[in-house]
């Protein structure tokens, strides 16, 4: 009972360690990667190439001093960024790293994140109400509608992929995919997860909760210090939750064809896939503006919950009517691109071909104007 | 629900009573502050929104936080000396500032600008333009939450104002108009540095057209968001690429040709919409346009005297005079009576940045809150120029 107590706890203090570790990376990682697409040289300061920059930042947020503002909801405020942070650490329990790299090795384990990544929406509402900051109540009930609304499809995706290997637990999805990852039978479904996951977590184009240019921080907006510090540490440990999850459920984990058969294979294996999807979820940052909250709720429920249940769907029709594997992948990827190709008949087309006229007219004016002239 | 048009309620100590709302809900729409001090409001701009939920219900600006008397001063100081302080109206433009202020106290007096000066004048003029644009482009696509783009635009920019400061010896606050001409002939290897300028300057163009222009996102922000209508905006006094913007082909530099515009060929994009994508692109395409005119000066100049020969203290005869030009906001205009002294009796600015915030409330009807820093965005102020 003892000897399980210790082990937990070292455990649990080890996975802790790690994240922390893991979220100094990323804000690394995000910082240089931005820089590189905005021909910037990004943090060179703090050590070599500003690798100690995140230790840094880290540090002055922890001897800064924490407000609190004079009207605020005192036990909401505190409390705040408790609930944000302890959902997205739990997470962490269950998910494997290798086939025997993981805290506890759950049967249920996909039930246990799903469930667990829905609570700390309670943590933004609770702080954006918090604040007594009509911006952050502002933020607090727009985080509210976009992440109920994109926990939806995440959810029928995560449904469409249990179907496959028929289990919850993540190690045996991890082994379906030793034969062809589960990307390649659902490509839909991947480009589902990673938007939703990036609307999950409020990266851009999604960021309207705590958008810069017109809520300025949104539910966040009153903290400092060391509470803002552990908002910042979830947002960072939830992107790297989305993408472990992506590569674990898509990308084949561990699986990795070539490879000798060893733990510390499948972990780096899993390491470098999620990487390369953070590095993904970053490259949209430097790309897209952001949407608008309607236009976001319009995303999520016209055109994201209507395809993950078209992605159950064909999965469903794959698996009933035991077709092959190919018209699974095909059928998946035409969809994907007939959406994809609708958008792009939508938006820019006919604002490329209005230019077009637009430019024609003029150039015609002006030909017309010069032989008066003359 | 339905809005109704802005200003019909009852308004009571600062808070607005729309009719619309459920009365039984007994629901009032939040007050937002935005400005002077949001990341949003380009300068020292406060706007106070009223919303009910996510719409704007009703939307009051407040300006002059910025306001230095600049009329007023204007009063007290020789003709030299108020073209510094036209640099410090559209800090961003500072050029086509200077430009109007000499045209106006140069109509007066009748005097004839040489024509290596007027060259000077619109290539700098022209490239201020790109500057301001580039600005415009960068900021734009800031408010609509890309932040990679400012980037490239600032980089432009800067080439411009290196160009700048090589001609006029400082990157902002040039004072290097005169009236009568420009206050130094331009570097030796002006032509050359301009022309490995542009090339850089015409691929950020194009890149923002690949960027943001075209881009799902952006149009879905833009599209369709603000609009007005062509005689509204002629109504409201909108002018400059926003009025243009909403199918309005109206320049100053095509109507009332100044400098030397009758001589370049150029074109007047217009929008047909008025929406905020409009205005954006309209801004885009006349960037190219400006890149064009400035590579047809260039073959165009001869060298030349560059000071027309005025006395060094300008007095212009007694009488009226109205000089406008096209600035990058709009139709800048400088109305100036003269007594015959070597200072003005009166200078009145038109400034566009002033009037085309007036249309603010008008594109802000049924606006979205995330719409509201759109808007405003796509009007491109310049905080100098709106409280002089």
């Amino acid at each position: 009972m003892l000897r399980d107590l210790i082990v937990i706890t070292i455990q649990v203090f080890a996975l802790v360690t790690a994240l922390t570790a893991v979220v100094l990376s990323l804000v690394w990682l995000e910082r240089k990667t931005l820089a590189r697409l905005q021909r910037r040289m990004g943090p060179m300061v703090v050590g070599p190439h500003g690798l100690l920059q995140p230790v840094a930042d880290a540090l002055k947020l922890l001897v800064k001093e924490d407000i609190i503002p004079a009207l605020a909801d005192k036990p909401l405020f505190w409390l705040a960024p408790l609930v944000v942070f302890v959902p997205s650490f739990v997470i962490w329990v269950t998910i494997p790293f290798a086939q025997s790299f993981a805290v506890r090795n759950m049967e249920l384990g996909l039930f246990f994140i799903v469930a667990f990544s829905v609570l700390s929406i309670v943590g933004v509402v609770m702080a954006g109400w918090g604040s007594a900051n009509k911006y952050a109540v502002l933020g607090g009930l727009r985080s509210a509608a976009q992440l109920i609304s994109y926990e939806i499809p995440i959810i029928m995706v995560v449904i469409a992929v249990i179907m496959l290997p028929h289990s919850m637990n993540l190690v045996t999805i991890v082994e379906g995919q030793r034969a062809i990852p589960y990307a390649l039978l659902q490509p839909l479904g991947l480009v589902i997860f990673l938007l939703a996951g990036v609307a999950e977590v409020g990266r851009t184009p999604f960021d309207i909760y705590f958008a810069e240019s017109e809520v300025m921080g949104g539910p966040f907006i009153e903290y400092s210090g060391a509470h803002w510090a552990v908002f910042f540490l979830a947002e960072y440990v939830n992107t790297f939750t989305i993408a472990v999850l992506a590569a674990l459920l898509f990308l084949g984990g561990w699986a990795f064809p070539l490879m000798p058969e060893a733990t510390w294979v499948g972990f780096l294996g899993v390491l470098v896939k999620a990487y390369l999807v953070v590095l993904v979820i970053f490259w949209f940052r430097g790309t897209f503006p952001r949407l608008r909250i309607d236009q976001l709720m319009s995303f999520g429920w016209k055109v994201l919950i209507p395809l993950s249940f078209v992605n159950f769907g064909l999965t469903a029709a794959y698996l009933f009517y035991g077709l092959s594997r190919w018209s699974l992948a095909l059928a998946s990827l035409f969809v994907t691109a007939a959406v994809a190709y609708t958008i792009y008949r939508r938006m820019t087309w006919p604002a490329r071909a209005t230019a077009e006229q637009r430019l024609a007219k003029a150039r015609a004016y002006r030909r017309v104007e010069t032989t008066d002239a003359r | 629900m339905s809005l109704l048009p802005l200003g019909e309620k009852v308004r009571m100590r600062g808070i607005s009573y729309p009719m619309a709302i459920d009365k039984q809900l007994d629901s009032l729409e939040l007050m937002i502050n935005v400005g002077p001090q949001h990341p949003a409001t380009h300068g020292v701009f406060r706007m106070v929104v009223w919303i009910d939920g996510e719409r704007i219900v009703d939307v009051e600006p407040h300006i002059g936080y910025l306001h230095r008397g600049t009329e007023k001063l204007c009063e007290g100081e020789q003709y030299s000396q108020i073209i510094t302080l036209f640099d410090r109206l559209d800090y961003v433009a500072n050029f086509n500032n200077e430009l109007v202020v000499c045209m106006a106290a140069e109509k007066l007096m009748g005097t004839e600008v040489p024509e290596r000066a007027q060259y000077i004048r619109t290539i700098l003029c022209e490239l201020n333009r790109i500057a301001s644009h580039m600005l415009f482009y960068g900021t734009f696509a800031l408010d609509a939450g890309a932040m990679t783009p400012v980037m490239y635009a600032f980089r432009e920019r800067e080439r411009i104002q290196s160009l700048f400061e090589a001609t006029s010896g400082a990157r902002l606050m040039h004072n290097y108009f005169r009236i009568g001409g420009v206050r130094q002939d331009a570097p030796d290897d002006f032509a050359q540095r301009i022309t490995t300028l542009l090339e850089p300057v015409k691929e950020t163009i194009a890149e923002a057209d690949r960027l943001i222009t075209f881009n799902e996102a952006f149009l879905a922000r833009t599209r369709d968001v603000g609009t007005i209508d062509g005689n509204t905006a002629v109504a409201l006094g909108l002018t400059g690429p926003s009025l243009r913007a909403s199918g309005v082909e109206y320049d100053v530099r095509r109507t009332e040709p100044y400098l030397l515009y009758d001589r370049l060929d150029f074109i007047v994009p217009t929008g047909d919409r008025g929406d905020c994508w409009d205005r954006f692109w309209v801004r885009i395409r006349e960037m190219e346009e400006s890149v064009r005119m400035v590579e047809q000066c260039l073959q165009q100049m001869q060298s030349g005297p560059i000071m027309a020969p005025t006395r060094r203290i300008a007095r212009p005869p007694k009488g009226e005079v109205y000089a406008h030009a096209e600035n990058p906001r709009g139709d800048l205009g400088v109305y100036l009576v003269s007594s015959g002294a070597d200072r003005p009796y009166r200078l009145k600015v038109r400034p566009p940045s002033f009037c085309n915030l007036m249309s603010m409330k008008h594109m802000m009807r049924n606006a979205y809150m995330a719409d509201a820093i759109m808007i405003l965005g796509s009007l491109d102020i310049v905080l100098g120029e709106v409280d002089r």
